[in-house]
């Protein structure tokens, strides 16, 4: 019910929005609870376990009840707490946990059958047959108990990522935080104001309370504008820090365009990382409820969060209130109530000796014991002193006192400690570095108190900043002492809720103690108290209690849960902002690529390179077709290869060959200015790193090339060794393979290729194999080395990326013309495996230098990485797996790599394993197919014929162990 | 996490490379044993406080040595690693 005149917001402006298909008004600036409230309607939900109708308990994030699903289609969002949700004009809300309607839940009969559902009853009932628990049990389990279903389709909603960095963030705009963030800001110190409400000011919004002689809230907007004005703070309402992490890290979640209809355009919500040198805790605090029986009926609520309803909103959550507490917080309520001009039908105080100066009934040592109303409060029986009592009301306004919200300070793993005055924990000194809290979130609850205590950690914080605080003139407030008697349970028939979230009853926390569940964290577990989105903001404390009466211990003794992040649930498509589909992940493209794209050429991932997969033709059915024809095509005439992707490192200085020494295997110093050489980089625990060329271009400057895939890592290695194994050697290292494009040249017309284009003709003589030289290529300069990975007659050319794409077209054009073209990965691959050369597929890091055949290559003249690891006994024995060639006797349908190879008759099981196969391919070259692997004592069993089975794909062959090189084992055509 | 680089300052951990502990800078001579080889490659101290790890900043290409403490996360500076072998 809407108060005329009561209220901070606007209400001649309306706002419609849906719940549950009905069409609801509200006005601008409501949040859903408030208008439903406004609407007289007190049943929100149906709760996890069992159905229970629910109502709304608070104002806040904290809200365990009015859980809703908010949105349709792929964006809709279960679990929202509706609290939190701003209406707009066309939002959709639904009701969740509720079949057909809310009103009337078929599931509901669980409630019925709840004596039977106590804590532990799935683990001690669902016990056998075992089998059975993942066809039949949990999936009923889900459907009958739960919150709300996300859609399973993809939600295209925009989110973001963001980061921000400041000396201080305050946590909380309420009376503390405010004046922290003046105090500080006014110092110079550069501030982030955050706070989880749309509307900064905390409390202050939901008070009748003055401060400096006009209304806080007026006070609030004052100082939110003077922060506002200052270029050293910024503001971020709609804000919750999420979680406190190392280094004055915090994750925060902004509801950046939740508050309007998405346009495609503002993102819903943003996940920030905010570095902060300091921070203040200024976070408030939460009010606890009381385990009543029968205490969770819609409209039994937090009696702050029914001040917050009618002082903010104007609305009253009842027409005919009672109001019960243990503190004299909860006469204000009745206060405002009366004000408002809402019947108070009893002010009931457990306190024996409580003095309530109130123009109301009251009821002092007053007990609530039993509540009914199917749907919604309709009666409370209260036992007076003298007797028993039944009231009429429509909304029980509850406080048990309030928990500081401590929660951020503990997620360092440290552990708050408990103050007895106000019988909740505080947070320490020093349990997040950098951090200090400050007002109700330390545990001060009057407003004086909060300001005060704000502009003390604000003052401090300037200080540690290097900043001095001018004097602060204190603003005068209300400084009444907040007394309270601990009140936890009241015993009575009917079951007194603890965690309304998860349907958890004081009964359940008993049974679990008495099933010696006694640390907090296995009560916990076995009652779920404390889990789900809320994680027990209502009931921690209150569990804690009962289970420290249970056990004889005190609370202090009995000790909290971890308070882990995130503070409020996060959505994963927040924290996740950028990374849908392809996201922010880097692509490189070669220069090649449009003209790759033109011709067809799929196009796949190697690294974040895209590379042409093949080069499709008129007539071409499938991949192996177009695959055979260009391998084909390379070893009769020529072929066109963009081979930009391999890593190209710079190495100059004047120690730059004896570096290279120490790390490849073999000799670099030797090499003469002019000449490539094949070398090879060994891990230093022995396995093969990489391989590549390295071209000498002087005495002190080289170029070496690794592998696609591993440039990185050559890179980072080889910056290791300069700089932490070897910085006697003056050497320098950089990375030049975005610099240059490099073309292959290959195939027995590549030369006739070069000639017509090259400004000087090269011939055998002044460019032989292995040879290097520089180029001018239609007047360009470029590079020209001799080298071959496919054993043709081939050449890379070489040209500052500018020129890429040009040099490539030409080359592609000219190669067509002499019956040749270009060609892509697949073919690549085959010629490689032909010619039997290796890749990543064979130097995986478990190989070594002697199974790749390549012992030789490791020179005993030196020292270089790797090379006294390699030479460990075991890292040479004849028995390893070798690398062999596999050519299929007879006809076979494919070979796979990843195949087992086993002796031919043998069984094909784990035990008779002798290795296994890396590389396949159909040469048309060959007319075969072919297989590399590794097989043990490989290189010895040449001519025998062996099994390959791979169980995963159902694929056998048998095949004939052979020398790795297939073709032209001579090496003719590379000196052609 | 914010890592501290002798170069650029404090960075965010994403723009880092761990790398292991710092013993890996003392290589020993190829004539040692192999047994203090092994040792040198794969036996690792594994201390509750002050540790002493690689770290490489890919966007410079500077290997560190940072100091660290496992316990509290802590973050206490870095050297470069080709100071630290001077």
């Amino acid at each position: 019910m809407r108060i005329a005149g009561k209220g901070l917001i606007d209400t001649s402006k309306t706002v419609s929005f849906s719940f549950d298909g009905r069409r609801i008004e509200g006005a601008e600036g409501d949040t859903v609870t408030s208008a439903l409230l406004a609407n007289d309607i007190r049943l929100v939900a149906r709760s996890f376990k069992y159905h229970r109708p629910r109502g709304i308990l608070t104002a806040g994030s904290e809200e365990p009840n009015a859980l809703v699903t908010t949105g349709s289609g792929a964006g809709a969002e279960p679990n929202v707490r509706a609290t939190m949700v701003e209406i707009h004009e066309g939002l959709e809300v639904k009701s969740q946990n509720r079949w057909p309607s809310l009103g009337f839940d078929v599931l509901s009969v669980n409630d019925l059958a709840a004596p039977f559902f106590g804590a532990g009853f799935y683990y001690k009932t669902f016990m056998w047959p075992g089998a059975l628990w993942e066809k039949l049990y949990e999936p009923l389990i889900r459907r009958a108990a739960g919150l709300g279903a996300l859609s399973g389709d993809n939600n295209e909603d925009r989110y973001e990522r963001a980061y921000a960095f400041c000396d201080l963030l305050v946590i909380g705009a309420g009376p503390a935080g405010l004046m922290a963030a003046l105090t500080a800001a006014r110092a110079g110190a550069d501030v982030i104001l955050a706070d989880e409400d749309s509307r900064m000011g905390g409390r202050l919004l939901a008070e009748c309370e003055e401060i400096d002689g006009k209304p806080g809230h007026i006070w609030a907007a004052e100082a939110v504008a003077e922060l506002a004005g200052m270029e050293n703070v910024r503001l971020m309402p709609r804000t919750t820090v999420t979680g406190a992490y190392d280094q004055g890290t915090y994750g925060a979640l902004e509801r950046v365009g939740l508050h309007k209809a998405a346009d495609g355009h503002l993102p819903r919500e943003c996940f920030w990382r905010i570095v902060a040198r300091r921070s203040i805790l200024a976070a408030g605090a939460l009010e606890r409820p009381i385990a009543f029986p029968d205490n969770d009926r819609p409209g039994i609520m937090n009696a702050g969060a029914v001040r917050a309803y009618l002082n903010r909103w104007g609305v009253a959550a009842g027409k005919r209130v009672a109001v019960y507490g243990n503190n004299d917080g909860a006469h204000q309520t009745a206060r405002d109530l009366m004000d408002a001009g809402v019947e108070v039908a009893a002010v009931i105080d457990s306190r024996k000796d409580a003095s309530v100066a109130l123009d109301a009934p009251v009821i002092t040592g007053g007990r609530v014991i039993a509540t009914s109303g199917r749907l919604g409060l309709e009666e409370i029986t209260v036992a007076t002193g003298s007797g028993q009592e039944r009231l009429k009301v429509d909304c029980l306004a509850v406080s048990g006192g309030w928990n500081p919200t401590v929660h951020l300070a503990c997620h360092m793993n440290g552990r708050p400690v408990w103050d007895e005055a106000i019988q909740s924990f505080v947070p320490k000194a020093g349990m997040i570095p950098g951090m200090e809290a400050a007002g109700a979130a330390n545990g001060v609850f009057s407003t004086a108190g909060c300001l005060a205590d704000g502009a003390k950690a604000g003052e401090a914080a300037a200080a540690d900043l290097g900043k001095k605080a001018s004097k602060t003139k204190m603003p005068k407030a209300s400084d009444s002492a907040y007394r309270l008697e601990p009140l936890w349970v009241v015993e009575g028939k009917g079951r007194q809720w603890l965690d309304f979230q998860n349907d958890v009853t004081v009964k359940d926390v008993r049974l679990a103690a008495k099933e010696n569940y006694r640390s907090v964290e296995h009560m916990k577990r076995y009652t779920t108290q404390g889990m789900a989105p809320d994680q027990g903001k209502n009931s921690n404390v209150g569990a804690l209690a009962v289970l420290a009466d249970a056990t004889g211990r005190g609370i202090p003794e009995t000790g909290t849960t971890t308070y882990r992040p995130p503070f409020v649930p996060v959505s994963i498509a927040a924290m996740g902002a950028g990374a849908q589909g392809k996201g922010f992940a880097p692509q490189r493209f070669t220069t090649s690529h449009a003209a790759s794209v033109e011709r067809g050429a799929p196009m796949i991932e190697a690294g974040m390179w895209y590379r042409p997969s093949y080069f499709p033709r008129p007539g071409e059915k499938t991949w192996r077709q177009a695959c055979d024809r260009e391998v084909t095509m390379v070893r009769e005439a020529v072929g066109i290869c963009d081979v930009s992707t391999l890593g190209k490192i710079d190495v100059q200085g004047p120690d730059a060959a004896a570096f290279l020494d120490f790390v490849y295997t073999n000799t670099m110093s030797t090499l003469p200015v002019g000449k490539v050489r094949y070398g090879l980089m060994l891990r230093e625990d022995g396995h093969v790193m990489d391989d590549g060329t390295c071209a000498r271009f002087g005495e002190g400057h080289f170029v070496i090339t690794t592998t696609t895939a591993a440039a990185a890592l050559v890179m980072r290695h080889l910056e290791f060794v300069a700089q932490g194994l070897r910085p006697d050697l003056d050497v320098q290292l950089v990375s030049v393979t975005e610099q240059w494009a490099q073309f292959g040249v290959v195939g027995p017309k590549s030369r006739d290729l070069l000639n017509d284009l090259l400004d000087a003709p090269i011939s055998d003589e002044t460019l032989p194999y292995m040879g290097h030289q520089a180029a001018q290529v239609m007047g360009v300069r470029g590079r020209l080395f001799r080298i071959s990975f496919s054993g043709e007659h081939a050449y890379e050319l070489a040209v500052p990326a500018r020129f890429g794409e040009a040099l490539y077209r030409v080359l592609v054009a000219r190669a067509e013309m002499l019956g040749g073209g270009a060609y892509g990965m697949e073919a690549l691959n085959v010629l490689r495996i032909e010619k039997g050369h290796i890749t990543h597929a064979e130097i995986h890091g478990r190989t070594t230098a002697f199974d790749i055949g390549f012992d030789k290559m490791i020179s005993r003249k030196k020292d270089c990485v790797g090379q006294k690891m390699a030479a460990r006994e075991g890292m040479v024995e004849e028995s390893r797996e070798q690398l062999v060639g596999l050519k299929p006797v007879g006809a076979v349908k494919q070979l796979t790599a990843g195949a087992h190879i086993f002796v031919e008759d043998a069984q094909a099981k784990r035990e008779n394993d002798q290795g296994y196969v890396t590389s396949v391919c159909y040469s048309p070259t060959v007319q075969s197919f072919l297989g590399l692997g590794f097989l043990k004592n490989g290189r010895a069993r040449y001519g025998e014929r062996v099994r390959l089975v791979d169980h995963l794909r159902g694929v056998e062959a048998v095949c004939e162990v052979v020398n790795p090189v297939f073709f032209d084992p001579e090496g003719g055509r590379l000196r052609g | 996490m914010r890592v501290v680089c002798p170069h650029c300052g404090e960075r965010d951990r994403r723009e880092f490379t761990y790398q292991g502990a710092a013993e890996i800078l003392d290589r020993p001579a190829p004539e040692v044993e192999n047994d203090a080889w092994a040792d040198y490659l794969h036996l690792r101290e594994n201390p509750a406080g002050e540790t002493r790890d690689m770290w490489y900043h890919d966007p410079c290409g500077a290997w560190i040595v940072m100091h660290r403490d496992t316990v509290s996360h802590a973050v206490h500076g870095g050297e470069l690693a080709s100071e630290v072998r001077k």
